[in-house]
């Protein structure tokens, strides 16, 4: 029996059809540490895309995509064996389900993980996630009590951190109520393929290149530019300033001057 | 006929997950049928037959399912011949999480979902503890950490098992399981066949209808718990006679 831990040095989306059944542009590949953003209209294919890779696609989805797994096609034992355990995955509707207290639950994820010092790792964890979230949970709060956003937060802290999946994919975080540049920051220096499918435009920046959708298939492919780096520096202070003018506001101060 | 039992807790996906392998083994050309043991009520047989399986159900009602099951297997098996299918399946609910199908030189599979708590795979017992493999489902309901802390529970219980994540609501995984079943044993006959764990015995007067309280109505099989024994929240139980 493998251990549980999984690696992998590249995960390549083989191209499918759109809607009208025309075939996509090309193949993608996806190296572990690199950002990807999903960027494209309503409807354009966005979450398709995600599922394809959450399923380990095989021509057996509207897009008849392929997953391929360091440049080859798993076989049946293989793909079975790593389906649920490859890809992590946040979606909106998830949630804790466990009648468990966090540091209690996080603590023994660490020890299935086999981590040298599991109380150590759950407490960065914990921290780390209540940098992402709004109001801060305490340790011992039950993991059904997190409001959405804490469980959001919980989740990629946790994932990034102590998941055994390589690839994470996430659906529009910026709905989730957490710190969306923390978050970004976290996953960058997890070391996994992320794949977000996002609307907003910081994020897309954030992500070291971006696939634009339309009608259900990649149509580009594009690099983040230098130029559009520094357009990310500037969108991230005013978007500092919006939220330090929000908390304001919250506070009940007086903004005119 | 190839032979397999599935068991599981209810209403953890057990149906779900044999509706869509039997259709994807129907893909590949091998037929199934399908049994359904269970206590008080179930539509498991009308689900099957919807999509064109043949299915038969049993109903234990006051017996425990599992025991009913095993003293109905022959007619069970001669019956699925009947049908002329390549594979049977034998769907079971164990309730008292005591009992456990599976049989010496069949393909045992048992079922959990994500949603049953953190202790589940201790509390399942045999059903889970013998299997050949195990799969889990309900993994798009809960996070990525509970998968993997569940799964680590599961492994504790069954270290020899195979451990497959399926989904009985998009049918990921269930391909690969029918391929599974495609290579289940081969069986001639159930006559002589072992059970792989012996069925706990459960000959009291409360199994024979009786229903007044009181020692002196309990007869065969009893045992006396002595409460508040040492150890805060032990007890200890003793043999009655
Ligand atoms: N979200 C989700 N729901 C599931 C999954 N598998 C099954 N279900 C749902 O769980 C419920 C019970 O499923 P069944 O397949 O009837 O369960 P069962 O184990 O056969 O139940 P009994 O035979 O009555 O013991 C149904 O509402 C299914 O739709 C899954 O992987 N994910
Ligand atoms: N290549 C394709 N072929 C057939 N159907 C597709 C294809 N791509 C997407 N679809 C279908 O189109 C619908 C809309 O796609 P999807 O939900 O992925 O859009 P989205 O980009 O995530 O939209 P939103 O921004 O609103 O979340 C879905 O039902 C999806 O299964
Ligand atoms: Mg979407
Ligand atoms: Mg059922
Ligand atoms: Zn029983």
């Amino acid at each position: 029996m493998a251990t549980d831990a999984l690696t992998l040095a590249r995960l390549t989306v083989a191209r499918g059809r759109d809607k009208s059944g025309r075939p996509e542009a090309g193949d993608v590949d996806f190296a572990p540490g690199q950002v990807t953003a999903l960027l494209g209209p309503t409807g354009s294919g966005k979450s398709r895309f995600l599922a394809d890779i959450e399923s380990l696609a095989d021509d057996d989805t509207p897009s008849g995509r392929r997953i391929l797994l360091d440049g080859a096609l798993p076989d049946p034992d293989r793909r079975f064996e790593l389906q649920g355990r490859l890809v992590a995955q946040l979606t909106q509707n998830m949630n804790f389900v466990l009648d468990l207290g966090v540091e209690r639950f996080i603590t023994m994820h660490a020890e299935s993980r086999q981590a040298a010092d599991p109380a150590a790792v759950a407490r960065q964890i914990i921290a780390a996630a209540n940098a992402l979230a709004g109001e801060p949970f305490a340790p011992d709060a039950q993991l059904t009590q997190l409001s959405g956003g804490q469980s959001r937060a919980l989740m990629i802290a946790d994932a990034a951190l102590l998941s055994w999946s390589p690839v994470l994919l996430i659906d529009e975080i910026e709905n989730a109520g957490v710190d969306k540049a923390r978050a970004l920051d976290l996953l960058v220096k997890s070391d996994k393929i992320v794949v977000i499918a996002t609307h907003d435009p910081v994020l897309a920046l954030s992500a070291h290149r971006r696939l634009i959708f339309e009608h259900g298939a990649v149509r580009t492919v594009r690099e983040r530019s230098a130029a559009e780096k520094r357009l990310l520096t500037q969108l991230t202070e005013q978007e500092a300033e919006f939220s330090r003018l929000r908390e304001r506001l919250r506070r009940g101060e007086d903004v005119d001057s | 006929m190839r032979l397999v039992t599935l068991a599981g807790p209810p209403a953890c996906g057990k149906t779900s997950v044999l509706l869509r392998t039997c259709a994807a083994l129907r893909e590949a050309g091998v037929s199934c049928a399908v049994l359904k043991f269970d206590c008080l009520l179930t539509r498991d047989a009308e689900a099957y037959a919807a999509a064109g399986i043949p299915a038969t159900a049993a109903l234990a009602g006051g017996l425990c399912p599992d025991h009913f099951f095993a003293t109905n297997l022959e007619e069970a098996f001669a019956w699925a011949q009947g049908t002329g299918a390549e594979c049977c399946v034998i769907e079971t609910a164990g309730l008292c999480n005591r009992c456990s199908p599976h049989l010496r030189g069949a393909l045992a599979l048992c079922v959990v979902d994500n949603l049953m708590g953190i202790d589940a795979p201790e509390k399942i017992g045999p059903m889970l503890r013998l299997a050949d493999l195990v799969l889990v489902t309900k993994g798009d309901l809960v996070s990525q950490a509970e998968r993997e802390v569940y799964r680590h529970r599961i492994r504790q219980m069954n270290n020899r098992a195979v451990i497959r994540h399926v989904n009985g609501l998009t049918g990921q995984g269930c391909r690969e399981l029918a391929a599974v079943l495609s290579r289940a044993p081969q069986v001639e006959t159930v006559t002589d066949m072992r059970l792989r764990f012996a069925m706990p015995a459960a000959v009291c007067s409360y199994c024979l209808s009786e229903t007044r309280i009181g020692s002196r109505y309990q007869k065969g099989n009893v045992k006396k718990v002595k409460f508040g024994g040492p150890g805060a929240g032990q007890t200890e139980v003793v043999d009655g006679d």
